[in-house]
């Protein structure tokens, strides 16, 4: 097999199993087929237990194939020689509730672990640090701040901006927006909307459809350890009974369509937004009202 | 009182600052007046940040105000003597599923709470099946705790709190980490638990969850900003918005409407509530939509 050369990642044929070899072996992926290209942001749903967060622990080496192929910018995982801190610098990988992690006293320092640990001079570090504050819309002068003192959407920032620090090429992250209000979720869902480029990509796995249908330019759904739908997100939610039947939902302007059809109305369904479903509905009133 | 009965919860000029006398003193609470009566379903918004979980800690003694007074059923929270009392009588679920289970079986989880109490065997037994049967986890009730899916520790957690014979069940962002399902089952129990007479008091982001209680009570800077039924919050867009707050997106949607067909409510909050209102300008379907 031949490593891929354009996909930033390419996952091939991907299974594996927990507590392999023992009663209780449960198998968590399986067989999945799974690409990130520049200047996506690649979404991946599921119901809880569906693999979601095994699949993006194989993306930065976390896990090694049991079976099938993972390739971060055409380095094999599978390599016995591969030097796994090439990947972990490439692809970082923010957890959920990142903010839990922070362990520093000063929230710049916290930011500049990583690039002093990638041993880079002073100015070298305090250079990263600012653009990675400043990539989140944190102000540098925050480098002095108690990391305690500031607010969650805060430090949930300052815990990405510590991911971002290390300049990798695709960020992976698992429920960025769980618990944050909405004001910090929309600065949030902008940050990383401005991201990408033509060297980067971003991983989002979430149960937020409304996060999905905001920033994903293509939605893998994963049932059972299976992909079993990809494609832009309108296509995706679109199959609003099937994601329903397995557990998933579709964004709130989308369920309200599904809801009048179901009703007996034939609008259409194919809507993401509030702006698109309010036309549609104009629409629809105004061809057949009274 | 003049016999007038005694609310659940009552709040008086509740202050808190954490660290305090010290240099690093941070207000959280600053001058809460709130009553909540037995039997109402609460829901507390506001900005990360804003108090919501430091009040609820005071609803069960977790904290004891800096300044003020807050009564449970009438006993003072300071009064040590009757901290027993007020902790039977308000349960409380956390945010992550995994931090707050305690055994490794499902029915002995459920047991910790009563066990320490010195509950009887039988009654015991009687605690745990019902506490199990409310949040349909019976058929569940030998597996190993660690095996559940995230929304079913979630009920595992209620479980827990219920079989203490609360009056009161405080939920911190219970739903903030699970899938639709998981959060829509969570939602259902806690509705059940409610018409059944339950008091809740559910801090959460998630405006559609808010829209499904009786009274709104926003917080902002450690302050009471807002309070009112639901639909009186949402209609409140903007000043919502300042306070880094949303409304639901049935009721976005409805708002849209409103300013392009005439007539149309604004004051909708949910997809239900929507689809009625289609349902009045277009009277019946004539037929099948497919």
């Amino acid at each position: 097999m031949t490593a891929p050369t354009t996909a930033l990642i390419q996952v091939q044929r991907l299974s594996h199993s927990y507590l392999r070899g023992t009663p209780l072996e449960t198998q968590s992926l399986r067989d999945v087929d799974f690409e990130v290209h520049s200047a996506e942001v690649v979404g991946v749903v599921g119901p809880t237990g569906s693999g979601k967060s095994t699949l993006l622990q194989h993306l930065n080496g976390l896990f090694r194939p049991q079976q099938g192929h993972v390739y971060v910018s055409g380095l094999s995982l599978s390599d016995p020689e591969l030097d796994i801190r090439t990947i972990r610098q490439r692809v970082g990988l923010v957890f959920q509730n990142p903010e839990d992690q922070l362990f520093e006293r000063y929230a710049g320092d916290d930011v500049a672990f990583g690039p002093r640990s990638l041993g880079l001079p002073a100015e070298g570090v305090r250079k990263r640090v600012r653009q990675a504050m400043e990539a989140v819309g944190l102000p540098f002068a925050y480098k002095d701040r108690l990391t305690v003192q500031l607010s969650q959407g805060q430090r949930r920032r300052l815990a990405l901006a510590g991911v971002l620090a290390l300049k990798p090429q695709v960020l992976v992250l698992d429920e960025p927006t769980a618990g944050l209000d909405p004001q910090g979720r929309r600065e949030l869902l902008r940050t990383l909307a401005h991201w990408p480029s033509e060297d980067r990509a971003i991983v989002v796995a979430s149960h937020n459809m409304e996060d999905i249908a905001e920033l994903c330019t293509r939605v893998y759904v994963l049932v059972e350890g299976r992909i079993v739908l990809q494609g832009p997100p309108r296509g995706v939610f679109s199959e609003g009974q099937m994601l329903m039947q397995n557990g998933l939902s579709v964004p709130a302007a989308t369920q309200a369509m599904l809801l009048l059809r179901q009703r007996g109305y034939p609008v259409s369904a194919n809507v993401l937004t509030i702006e698109e479903a309010a036309t549609e509905i104009e629409r629809y009133i105004h061809a057949h009202g009274v | 009182m003049d016999g007038a009965e005694e609310p659940l919860i009552r709040i008086e000029g509740l202050h808190y600052t954490y660290q305090a006398g010290t240099h690093r003193a941070v207000p959280a609470l600053c001058g809460i007046d709130l009553t909540i009566h037995a039997g109402e379903y609460v829901a507390l918004l506001g900005a990360n940040g804003s108090g919501k979980s430091t009040l609820l800690r005071h609803l069960n003694a977790l904290l004891l105000p800096t300044a003020g007074n807050v009564w449970i059923a009438g006993w003072n929270t300071r009064d040590a003597t009757h901290l027993r009392n007020v902790r039977t009588t308000v349960g409380m679920v956390f945010q992550v599923p995994d931090s707050q289970i305690v055994a490794t079986v499902v029915e002995e989880d459920v047991a910790f709470g009563p066990e320490n109490l010195g509950i009887p065997e039988d009654e015991l037994r009687q605690r745990v099946d019902w506490a199990l049967s409310t949040v349909r986890l019976s058929e569940l009730q030998h597996r190993a705790s660690h095996l559940l899916s995230a929304g079913q520790k979630q009920r595992l957690a209620i479980a827990g709190a219920l079989a203490m014979h609360p009056r009161c069940l405080l939920l911190d962002e219970a739903t903030a980490m699970l899938d639709p399902v998981g959060r829509r089952q969570l939602l259902e129990t806690v509705g059940h638990l409610h018409q059944d007479g339950m008091t809740v008091v559910a801090a959460t982001h998630n405006m559609a969850e808010a829209a499904l209680t009786q009274r709104i009570i926003v917080l902002s800077e450690g302050q009471l900003a807002l309070q009112g039924e639901p639909r009186a919050i949402f209609s409140q867009i903007e000043t919502l918005r300042a306070l880094h707050l949303d409304v639901p997106h049935p009721t976005l949607l409805a708002r849209e409407l409103s300013a392009r067909v005439d007539g149309f409510p604004a004051d909708l909050l949910t997809i239900g509530e929507l689809a009625d209102a289609v349902a009045t300008y277009l009277g019946e379907p004539a037929g099948a939509a497919i």
